[in-house]
Order: C-alpha cells, then sequence, then structure tokens
C-alpha cells in the first residue's frame, strides 16, 4: 500500500482550559475523500486550520507527501499543495473575483499582471469543474453561494493537490451538489485527495471513502462508507439519539402576509425581485427554496423592514408596513436573518443587551432613556434559560457564544418580539445554516411549535432536507422570481431541481 | 513571526494593556533622554517631580489636565460609536470663541443680562458652538458616505484660520496693544479659583463631574446601549431597530459639545481671552488619552492627568536639565502607538514559529 499523501499524529491545541483538539492523528490516501463529521465545537475548524497553518498545534506533528509540514505557515501548506475552501470566506470584497483569484499568486516584481491568461485559465478551470462565476464580477456583489464558487475555484486555481473543503455543499442546489460529488470523484481519480468537512450525515455518506468523527476535540471513530449506517454516525457525533422534530398536519387560517406583484431593484438599478405573489396564512410553514444569489435574501430583507418594495402590494396582518424595522418588530414579526454575526447580534455587546436590542426602546425596557437593568436582565435570563443558550453567562460578549448558542439566542430573541403576544409571522432565513443536528432539531421544533401556536411562518432555506421536514406548502425562487407555491407532497426532487434553474417555464399566476 | 487570534480577552490583560504601552513609552524614550546626554533616571525623577512632586506641580498639572478630560471625553464618546472625531482641536477653539462672543458682550454694552443668566448661556454657546462644528462631518458621513476623520481634521485648520481672522479683526482687543487676542471675559464671569494662590479653578470640577456622567450615559442609559450597539456593528444594530444615522448625529452632537466646552472652560477658568496658542494640542492629546483610557470616561480622568503630568514636568525637567520639552510631546505620542500595540497584543498572540 502507498503511504499515505497526509500524517496528522497527535495533533494537542488548547486554548486556556478549552482543549480543542485532543491528539488527534489521522490517515489521508491518495485518491480518497475523507468525510470529517462533527458537531460545531468539536474541534474540526481548529484542526483544519492548524493543517493549513493558520494555528499553530501545542503538541503533534504533520507530514504532507512525506515531508514534515512546518508549523504555523500557510504559505508552506500551500506549496505543499494543501488547498483550503473556507466557511467563512476569505475574500477580499471590494475586489474583482479574478484578482481575489490572483492575489497571493503573481510574484510583486512582475510590473503587469498577467491578466488575459490567468482569465482564461480561470474560466478553463471554472468550465471544467462547472463552477459558474463571472470572473470579472466585484465579490462583494456576489451571494454566499457564488463566493464559494469562488473559493473552490481559487484554491484549484492554485494547483491544489490535497483540497479541504469546509461545509461546501450549505449553498448548493442538490443539482449543483451531486455536481460538486461528481467533481469531487473526478478530482481523487486523478489522483488528489480530499478532506470533506460536513455535518450533513447523508452527504458525507455519499460522497466520502471514510468517515472520520469527532467529538468534543477527539476523535471518536474512523468508519469505512460501506460500514457504518446514518443513525450511527449521527449517534457518534451527538454522544446521544437525537430525535428529529416530526411535522404534523395543521390546518391553516387566515392571511397574515399577503404580497401581490412585489417588485424591487438595489441601488443600481438590478432587479432583486420580480412580481413576487405569496400569501403565508397563520398556522402554516411555507418555504422559499433556491439556489443562494437568486433573490431570497432580498425577500428576507423585504420581510424584515430593511429593503423597500418598489411596486406591488405588502400587508402584514391587513397593513401595510414601511420599511423600518421597528415598525415590523412593533406588527409582532419575528426575524431571524440569514447571517448571525453580521446582522443577528451586536457581538462585542453582551448577551442581555443582544437580547433586548430589538425591543431596547419600549416601556418594557427603557423608562426615561435609562435601561432598567432589572427587567432587561431578568428578562434575558429567562430567555437564555427557555432556549437553552448555553456557553457564556448573560453579561458575557455575544461573540462568545457558538453558532448554534448564538442561534438559539436570536431565535429567543425573535420570538419574544410581541412580549408576551407570540409573533404573528415569522420569516426565518437560513436559520439553520452551520448548525449541529442538535440544535437544527431544535430551530425546527421551535418553527414547528410556533406554527401549531398561530404564527405564520417563511422559511428560506436552500436546504432541502430542511424544507421537507418542516413545511406547509413550497415554493421555488430563482432570478428574483418565484414560482408556484404548492403543498410539500405535490414536489418531486426532479421539479425544484429544475425550477432552480428556472427551466420550470413562467412564474405562477395565483 | 505571526499573530494568533485569542480566543478570549482577559480582563486582567485588558486593564494592564495601558500601563503596559506607557512602561513600554518610557524605556523607548529614555533612550531618547540619554542621547540628549542627560542621566536618565534623574531625568525621569524630575520629570515626576515637575508633574506630580509638589503642590504647585500638582495645581499645575490639574489646570493642565482639566481641558484634556474634556477632550479626552469628547474623544471616547466618538471613537465608541466609531465616529472618528479627530476635530476636538477645532471645535475646543469654536468654543473658545463662542464663550468670549458671549462673554465679551457686557464691555460693548449689547447685553444687560444678569451674571448668571450670561453665564449659563455663554456655556451653551460654546457646547452649541462645538456641536455646530462636528455637526457638519456627521451629516456628510451619514448621508454621503464621507470619511469623517478627514473632514474633522482638516475643519480644524479652517477653524484655527477663523480665530486668526477673528482675533485681528472683529474680535480683537484694542487693549492688547497690537497682539492677536480676543477681548476679555468681565472678571464676575470667570471661573473661580479652587486651590488659593494656584490656577486650579472649579472647571475642574465640570470636568469630573462630566465623566461621571458620560460614564452613566454610556452604561446605564438606552443612548448608549445604541452608541456601543452601533460603533460595534452598524448592521446589527439597524436590523435590531436602531436609527444608526441619529444615533451617529446624536454622538456627534455630544462629542462635539464636550470638545466646545472645553475650550470654554480654558478661558473662563485660566487665560480670560482667546489667543491663536491657546491650546497646545489640547484636541490631539484628547486622542492619545481616550485610547489610553480605553474610550471609558472614567479612565480618561485618570489618562488626562497621566498626560497633563507629563506636559508639565517635561516643563520643569528641562530647565533643569538639558532635555528639550518635545520630550513631553515623544512621550504622549509614543504612548499613543504603544497603547494601539498593548491593544493588539491583548487580542492577539504572537507566535514566533
Amino acid at each position: 500500500m502507498e503511504p499515505p499523501v497526509l500524517t496528522l499524529s497527535g495533533i494537542t491545541k488548547r486554548f486556556g482550559a478549552l482543549v480543542a483538539n485532543d491528539a488527534v492523528s489521522l490517515d489521508l490516501a491518495r485518491g480518497e475523500v475523507l468525510g470529517l463529521l462533527g458537531e460545531n465545537g468539536a474541534g474540526k475548524s481548529t484542526l483544519v486550520s492548524i493543517l493549513f497553518g493558520h494555528y499553530v498545534a501545542d503538541e503533534g506533528s504533520i507530514t504532507a507527501f512525506g515531508v514534515p509540514l512546518p508549523s504555523g505557515n500557510p504559505a508552506a501548506a500551500l506549496a505543499a499543495g494543501i488547498g483550503m475552501v473556507h466557511q467563512h470566506f476569505m475574500l477580499a470584497d471590494n475586489l474583482e473575483v479574478l484578482d481575489n483569484i490572483l492575489i497571493g499568486t503573481e510574484p510583486l516584481w512582475q510590473p503587469f499582471s498577467r491578466r488575459r491568461e490567468a482569465r482564461a485559465k480561470v474560466k478553463d478551470t471554472a468550465r471544467r469543474f462547472g463552477l459558474a462565476v463571472d470572473p470579472d464580477a466585484r465579490v462583494g456583489e456576489l451571494s454566499v453561494g457564488e463566493r464559494q464558487r469562488v473559493e473552490i475555484l481559487k484554491a484549484l486555481y492554485r494547483g491544489a493537490r490535497i483540497l479541504i473543503l469546509d461545509e461546501p455543499t450549505a449553498v448548493l442546489t442538490p443539482q449543483e451538489s451531486r455536481d460538486l460529488f461528481a467533481t469531487l470523484r473526478q478530482l481523487v481519480v486523478e489522483g488528489l485527495a480530499i478532506i470533506f468537512i460536513s455535518h450533513k450525515l447523508d452527504e458525507v455518506l455519499a460522497v466520502s471513502d471514510r468517515i472520520a468523527v469527532l467529538r468534543a476535540g477527539r476523535l471518536v471513530a474512523v468508519r469505512a462508507v460501506g460500514k457504518t449506517r446514518k443513525a450511527e454516525l449521527a449517534e457518534l457525533t451527538v454522544g446521544r439519539k437525537v430525535e428529529m422534530p416530526v411535522r404534523e398536519r395543521r390546518v391553516p387560517g387566515h392571511a397574515v402576509v399577503t404580497m401581490r406583484g412585489i417588485g424591487a431593484h438595489d441601488a443600481r438599478g438590478h432587479r432583486l425581485l420580480d412580481g413576487i405573489d405569496l400569501d403565508v396564512s397563520a398556522g402554516e410553514i411555507v418555504a422559499v427554496a433556491g439556489v443562494a444569489g437568486n433573490g431570497q435574501q432580498a425577500l428576507a430583507n423585504l420581510l424584515s423592514g430593511t429593503l423597500a418594495a418598489d411596486e406591488g402590494l405588502l400587508r402584514v396582518g391587513g397593513h401595510p408596513l414601511p420599511a423600518d424595522p421597528r415598525a415590523w418588530i412593533a406588527a409582532r414579526v419575528a426575524r431571524i436573518p440569514e447571517d448571525r454575526h453580521a446582522v443577528g447580534v451586536v457581538g462585542d455587546l453582551p448577551v442581555w443587551e443582544n437580547a433586548i436590542s430589538e425591543r431596547l426602546r419600549t416601556p418594557a425596557f427603557t423608562r426615561f432613556g435609562f435601561v432598567r437593568r432589572a427587567a432587561s436582565r431578568a428578562h434575558a435570563a429567562a430567555l437564555v434559560r427557555r432556549f437553552d443558550v448555553r456557553g457564556a453567562g448573560i453579561d458575557a460578549p455575544t461573540r462568545a457564544l457558538s453558532g448554534g448558542n448564538m442561534q438559539k439566542l436570536i431565535l429567543g430573541r425573535a420570538l419574544s418580539v410581541g412580549g408576551d403576544a407570540a409573533p404573528a409571522f415569522i420569516l426565518a432565513s437560513q436559520p439553520t445554516w452551520g448548525l449541529d443536528i442538535g440544535a437544527v432539531a431544535y430551530v425546527h421544533q421551535c418553527l414547528l411549535d410556533a406554527a401549531t401556536a398561530g404564527a405564520a411562518v417563511l422559511l428560506i432555506s436552500e436546504d432541502l432536507d430542511e424544507i421537507f421536514a418542516i413545511a406547509d406548502r413550497v415554493g421555488v425562487m430563482c432570478h428574483g422570481r418565484l414560482s408556484a407555491v404548492r403543498p410539500a407532497e405535490s414536489w418531486t426532487q426532479a421539479e425544484i431541481g429544475l425550477a432552480m434553474t428556472g427551466t420550470e417555464g413562467a412564474p405562477h399566476a395565483a | 513571526m505571526r499573530l494568533e487570534a485569542r480566543p478570549e480577552i482577559s480582563r486582567v490583560m485588558f486593564v494592564a494593556a495601558p500601563f503596559a504601552a506607557v512602561a513600554f513609552t518610557l524605556c523607548v524614550c529614555s533612550l531618547l533622554v540619554a542621547w540628549a546626554g542627560a542621566p536618565v533616571g534623574r531625568a525621569y525623577l524630575l520629570l515626576l517631580e515637575g508633574g506630580f512632586g509638589s503642590r504647585f506641580a500638582l495645581s499645575e498639572m490639574l489646570t493642565r489636565a482639566t481641558p484634556l478630560i474634556l477632550t479626552g471625553l469628547a474623544v471616547a464618546v466618538a471613537f465608541r460609536a466609531k465616529l472618528y472625531n479627530i476635530g476636538a482641536e477645532g471645535q475646543l477653539y469654536a468654543g473658545a470663541l463662542a464663550a468670549v462672543a458671549i462673554g465679551g458682550l457686557p464691555a460693548s454694552g449689547a447685553l444687560p443680562l444678569p451674571a448668571l443668566a450670561l453665564f449659563v448661556l455663554m456655556f451653551a454657546a460654546a457646547m452649541a458652538a462645538g456641536a455646530l462644528l462636528l455637526l457638519g462631518p456627521a451629516l456628510l458621513k451619514t448621508r454621503f458616505g464621507v470619511d469623517e476623520v478627514v473632514t474633522t481634521l482638516l475643519l480644524n485648520f479652517i477653524a484655527l484660520l477663523f480665530v486668526s481672522l477673528l482675533l485681528d479683526g472683529p474680535m480683537k482687543d484694542p487693549g492688547a496693544m497690537g497682539w492677536p487676542q480676543s477681548v476679555a471675559l468681565p472678571a464676575e464671569l470667570e471661573l473661580a479659583k479652587l486651590v488659593e494662590r494656584s490656577r486650579v479653578h472649579t472647571g475642574l470640577l465640570i470636568a469630573l463631574a462630566l465623566a461621571v456622567l458620560v460614564w452613566i450615559v454610556n452604561r446605564f442609559t438606552a443612548f448608549g446601549v445604541e452608541m456601543r450597539a452601533v460603533g460595534a456593528n452598524a448592521r446589527a444594530a439597524a436590523f435590531a431597530g436602531m436609527r444608526v444615522q441619529t444615533v451617529v448625529v446624536k454622538t456627534a452632537l455630544l462629542s462635539g459639545a464636550l470638545a466646545g466646552l472645553a475650550g470654554c472652560i480654558e478661558v473662563a477658568g485660566r487665560a480670560g481671552y482667546v489667543t491663536l496658542d491657546m491650546s497646545p494640542g489640547y484636541g490631539y492629546s484628547g486622542i492619545v488619552i481616550a485610547m489610553l483610557a480605553q474610550l471609558n470616561p472614567l479612565a480618561v480622568v485618570v489618562a488626562a492627568v497621566f498626560v497633563a503630568g507629563v506636559l508639565v514636568g517635561a516643563d520643569s525637567m528641562s530647565r533643569a536639565i538639558a532635555v528639550p520639552t518635545y520630550i513631553a510631546d515623544v512621550i504622549v505620542a509614543t504612548s499613543l502607538i504603544s497603547m494601539l500595540a498593548a491593544t493588539m497584543l491583548a487580542r492577539y498572540r504572537l507566535r514566533w514559529r
């Protein structure tokens, strides 16, 4: 048997008292896909950060292609042929795609950038791997999904022979995911080795040859794909059995949100939303599926009060609402934004201030301009208890929370938007993005309970498993248009896929 | 050598950072002192004595610290909301001018008002003038995204030249024998002395009270939460329903008013009139003070005392041994750079491998 291309031996990394990686030893063989499974905080990101030289391990060593890899040196990792596609994108928003790919690949003394050749090579690479990206687009204007494609392209462009993908499918359609898997298979046939990090069991089972499971910093199991099952993997990652919530049939009530012919443009006149017709009734969960960058974000912004429609009619509870988050909060709209860190919370403020931030200026939390500390902190403490936010007290900076706990905090704040009154409408935009299985189950249960209690719920998601797990009716967005919104049971996977790529035909009427 | 983010920032390190920065600064500056040919230990001892070592030194230091506390507060308030107000110097002069414009009125007999009313009006005018000077940059920032660092910095020069214009023109004191200085305040508008036979005046109490007040606003009011939220993450603040632009403008008004007040108190407490060299860069030192204080209003007082002590002590030291007073400016400037480095090191760990 030929020697492994990559060997991690006894990697240990401590952050203060926290042991992020505890003596992790792993091999990666040429031509294999190794799935790396684990909950958030299990140490996956730390491990690959060490591998890629962003962190220095306290103990242990790494060997790539038989040569010890100098620690803490991303340039050496790159030179050794290790390519990384990060979960949090490492792209310069103000530069074009091509420049982002070229950064660091050209010597500084070269007077002119060889852009023409580079562009051709980028386009060629993109075509070969089916990663459609406009090399001249500015990264800041790309959707989350498109940015990830740029990241993958960047690694491939640099000739990576070991490719590390951190949650790569989170933003892809099923077809695109399948295409990516095919691409990955093609790559391993050509001799690459791939580490595929994910928390989605089906995906890992579909794409990997072997699966390594991390839990609380330890490597708890390595299984060949043929010799394990989904249930076993779920138990290994979480350390206990997980019950996924089940949707029950509910009878929808009156329409809470009504949209007729809604259109919106961005500041430069590009169309974001085009003739959206949508009703969401009390007691039902309507899901909007689609590939990232097809207008879902605009729809979410519109329904969060941060974007104004240029045309059409929008009513919530029978009234029009202005594009002002305060009005939406006052109308008891629970809003769960897509980007937890950038939009959901102010990371530097303590947990308790974030818990009340939406209703800061209401009499419940402010009197004569002064924050009612006792009431606010009591509310935050109750919220933290009720929504099981763990990992930090209410005085800790919110950024100290893990993704799942931060999402629970946002969920708690959103669901208590009406004080004691239940929310009228819940907008959940990618509510489980990047969360582990336990947190996903929790968020889904909360949304299902809220719908049962009579809230109208709109779920915007790129995760079809999620959509079919909890949605009553489903529509698909493509190029700013929304397909017919039909009962979840009436869609087939193939139909959804076609609708996502816009080949379904004309958008619906009624 | 590389930087690695610390998973958590310890409170100890956060508190220790300014002290480490000051210690490092003194080490670096001792090289300069040695270069000037003076004994390092004696120089620092003289500096310490000159700044804090006697009744006279303390009173001079506190006199100097008074405007520094106010400009430090002005900067700390603004920086907390990520409004980079570099223009405290100009706002200070605007406040001083407004104070003299109102306070000098009785001399011309234009405004027959009781002294108390005039006194209040004088303070209000100074605060309004400082606030208005920062309102422009704040509106340009919120409306058009114009960088306030540039606008506030450049406004300093405009303000100073405007002062120069007035001091040689309409506001020139006819009794000053040709010196470019403004008409003086009448004695009843001047601030009382706090300590006999010294220059310490009640302005110090006003500055200390404002430090506490700003701390309270920052920590206990809804506006304080909004300022901190907007400064830390404006997008999230807007999503949560805060009026980001309004918060920035209100912060600007508060910051400018504090700097304007510094000018008024300098005039009413110390000089009695405006000159072009009234402020030896109090507005700029305010930036150093705010950074040393980690933007904490109460710590601003401590940082202002340190900077004032260095400034006053260096004067006294340079009279005793051959080290130019510029060493004070070097110490203040170096401590800013060290502080920035210390803040970074509190957040990141240095790895040598």
